[in-house]
């Protein structure tokens, strides 16, 4: 008797691929979906970086062509950081702490599908934030770009929010619950300050200029400046330390994920 | 004969400690296919722990655990598994129909969303995002999302807290009818009639032990006490003065007695009281069982065990 229902649990729960990637699939469009539907979590994250754009860019700027595209390519870094760090981070921490996390480990999710929805829910979300900051550019700061640079722009937003998701993670796991945007804005203001987001570089004090190299948010300003123009220096070394912090952080994130849920 | 078929789900010695706690202490626990086993017992028994480590949440420190023969943090086992836990704020945003889509995609084979939707009562619902439905609604929806990938065995964490007398009747009528398709459950609750209702078997736990398992018959049958209710006219005194009688008490012309011996009691109350009208002997209910059994392990373990998570 025993040894014929052990042949009933031999044959195991086999998943044909076209399922596992539609599950894939289905838990990046639900992650999308429910976002884009939350005007707490999406309006913040667009408006930030749009209204300072507007303000400093075009209202404030006098048709100087110049500060136009240069700001550009900085709101447009500071844009493309937000998605990553609260569209991670602050969803993380208040899933670890609702139970829904929970859920999912224990329902066969494929394992990274939840993961994997998120980064393409920030990656969707930082394109958006920077073919806004484009309309508003072209439109009515006139920043003359050529198809290309658009292109380019518009791929250093998809791609350039990875790095910060992989942090935003990182804190994700630090913090529980309603804790995790505070910490997130600790982080998010004085980076975007200090790496010359907000400010060029030049007007800041001199120390400030020299440690900051050390920000993730420089070198993807050093990516959007490429992009509109304005940065004529090599881009590799800036790609590498951006994977190179993407990848230490998200190493950082799954160990702690792993041990604490 | 039942010993005799392979567990679908098991714990052996399961120990887990978090800290200076222990919440299970060497569990053995064995669901056999097809049907609902019970898992009771009060706050902190170790009822929730024992079902995250058979989901895998969690590691054992010692013993084993195995769902379908498998780790269970094996995705193959998982695949069999539909899954209803006791607190989980699903994405507030998202339609009914939306998260049944979702959750159908984790799984090889799964129901047609009406199919699940109309099982869990929730087909008026599809259209609604999870935000806007009643606590009861949610619940419902929360129960579909666990049997909408045809799963061979359910974990069902509490599942009525929060329905309403009606809604839980539904509930439990789409649990026998997945019972019925041959579908096991495990199922923790608070709600000893809802035990008495569903259960094959009924296992209970105290203290991260577990301390009593067996049909619910047999678990009845572990309080010797028995009710016997009638109209009489007799005093509260004089049956009280019977050596047979543990308990009695007076409700306006109705008697109500406790006792082990049920028969010589009912046998003196006929010859005392030849008006005596509406006879009704009943065994214990799983209620006064449950009370008993966790009080003689409290007895004894409340010393050296804490409330555990």
């Amino acid at each position: 008797m025993g040894s014929l229902l052990s042949v009933t649990f031999a044959p195991a729960v086999c998943m044909p691929p076209r399922r596992v990637l539609g599950a894939y699939l289905e838990e990046a469009r639900s992650e999308c979906l429910r976002y884009l539907r939350a005007p707490g979590f999406i309006l913040p994250m667009t408006l930030f970086s749009t209204v300072f754009y507007l303000m400093f860019g075009v209202v404030l700027n006098h048709g100087n062509p110049d500060a136009a595209r240069f700001l550009l390519g900085s709101y447009s870094a500071f844009g493309i950081i937000g998605p990553g760090l609260f569209g991670f981070g602050v969803s993380l921490a208040i899933e670890r702490d609702g139970g829904l996390l929970t859920l999912k480990r224990a329902l066969p999710m494929p394992a990274g599908a939840y993961l994997l929805g998120k980064m393409v829910m920030a990656m969707v979300a930082a394109t958006v934030v920077v073919a806004l900051l484009l309309l508003i550019g072209i439109s009515l700061a006139h920043v003359r770009l050529r198809p290309a640079q658009v292109l380019a722009l518009l791929a250093s937003g998809a791609f350039g929010v990875l790095p910060f998701c992989a942090l935003g993670m990182f804190v994700g796991t630090l913090i529980k619950g309603q804790g995790a945007p505070g910490l997130l804005n600790l982080i998010y203001l004085p980076m975007a300050f200090l790496s010359g987001l907000w400010l060029p570089l030049s007007m800041l004090p001199r120390v400030l200029q020299q440690i900051a190299p050390i920000w993730p948010s420089y070198h993807l300003n050093a990516l959007t400046q490429a992009a509109v123009g304005t940065n004529k220096g090599p881009l590799l070394g800036h790609v590498l330390v951006l994977l190179g912090f993407a990848v230490i952080f998200l190493l950082l994130a799954s160990r702690r994920l792993r041990r604490n849920g | 004969m039942h010993h005799l078929v392979d567990p679908i789900a098991c714990l052996k010695g399961a120990v887990k400690r978090y800290g200076q706690l222990t919440a299970l202490d060497g569990v053995d626990l064995h669901l056999r296919p097809g049907e609902l086993l019970a898992l009771l017992g009060p706050n902190g028994a170790g009822k929730t722990t024992a079902i995250d480590l058979l989901l895998g949440l969690i590691r054992a420190d010692a013993g084993a655990v195995e769902l379908f023969g498998q780790d269970p943090q094996q995705i193959g086992a998982r695949r069999r598994i539909g899954v209803m836990l006791q607190n989980a704020f699903l994405p507030p945003t998202l339609r009914v129909g939306e998260l049944l889509r979702l959750t159908a995609s984790y799984y090889p084979a799964p129901r047609a969303l009406a199919e699940s939707a109309e099982l869990a009562g929730v087909t008026d619902l599809l259209k609604r995002p999870y935000a806007k439905l009643s606590g009861g609604q949610q619940r419902r929806v929360q129960f579909a999302l666990a049997m909408c990938g045809r799963p061979e065995l359910l974990f069902l964490d509490e599942p009525t807290v929060g329905m309403d007398i009606e809604a839980r009747q539904k509930l439990w009528a789409a649990i026998r009818q997945l019972l019925a398709e041959g579908c096991s459950v495990l199922l923790t609750t608070h709600y000893l009639e809802e035990a008495e209702a569903l259960a094959d078997r009924v296992c209970v736990m105290s203290g991260g032990r577990k301390i009593h398992e067996g049909t619910v018959d047999e678990m009845r049958a572990r309080v010797a006490l028995k009710r016997i209710c009638c109209r009489s006219a007799l005093s509260v005194d004089m049956v009280r003065a019977w050596p047979e009688v543990s308990e009695v008490r007076r409700e306006s012309e109705r008697l109500h007695i406790a006792a082990v011996d049920a028969e010589t009691v009912v046998r003196r109350l006929l010859d005392a009281d030849t008006d005596l009208r509406e006879l009704e002997v009943q065994r214990a209910g799983l209620a006064e069982a449950f009370t008993e059994i966790t009080r003689g392990a409290n007895n004894v373990s409340s010393d050296n065990q804490r409330e555990a998570a």
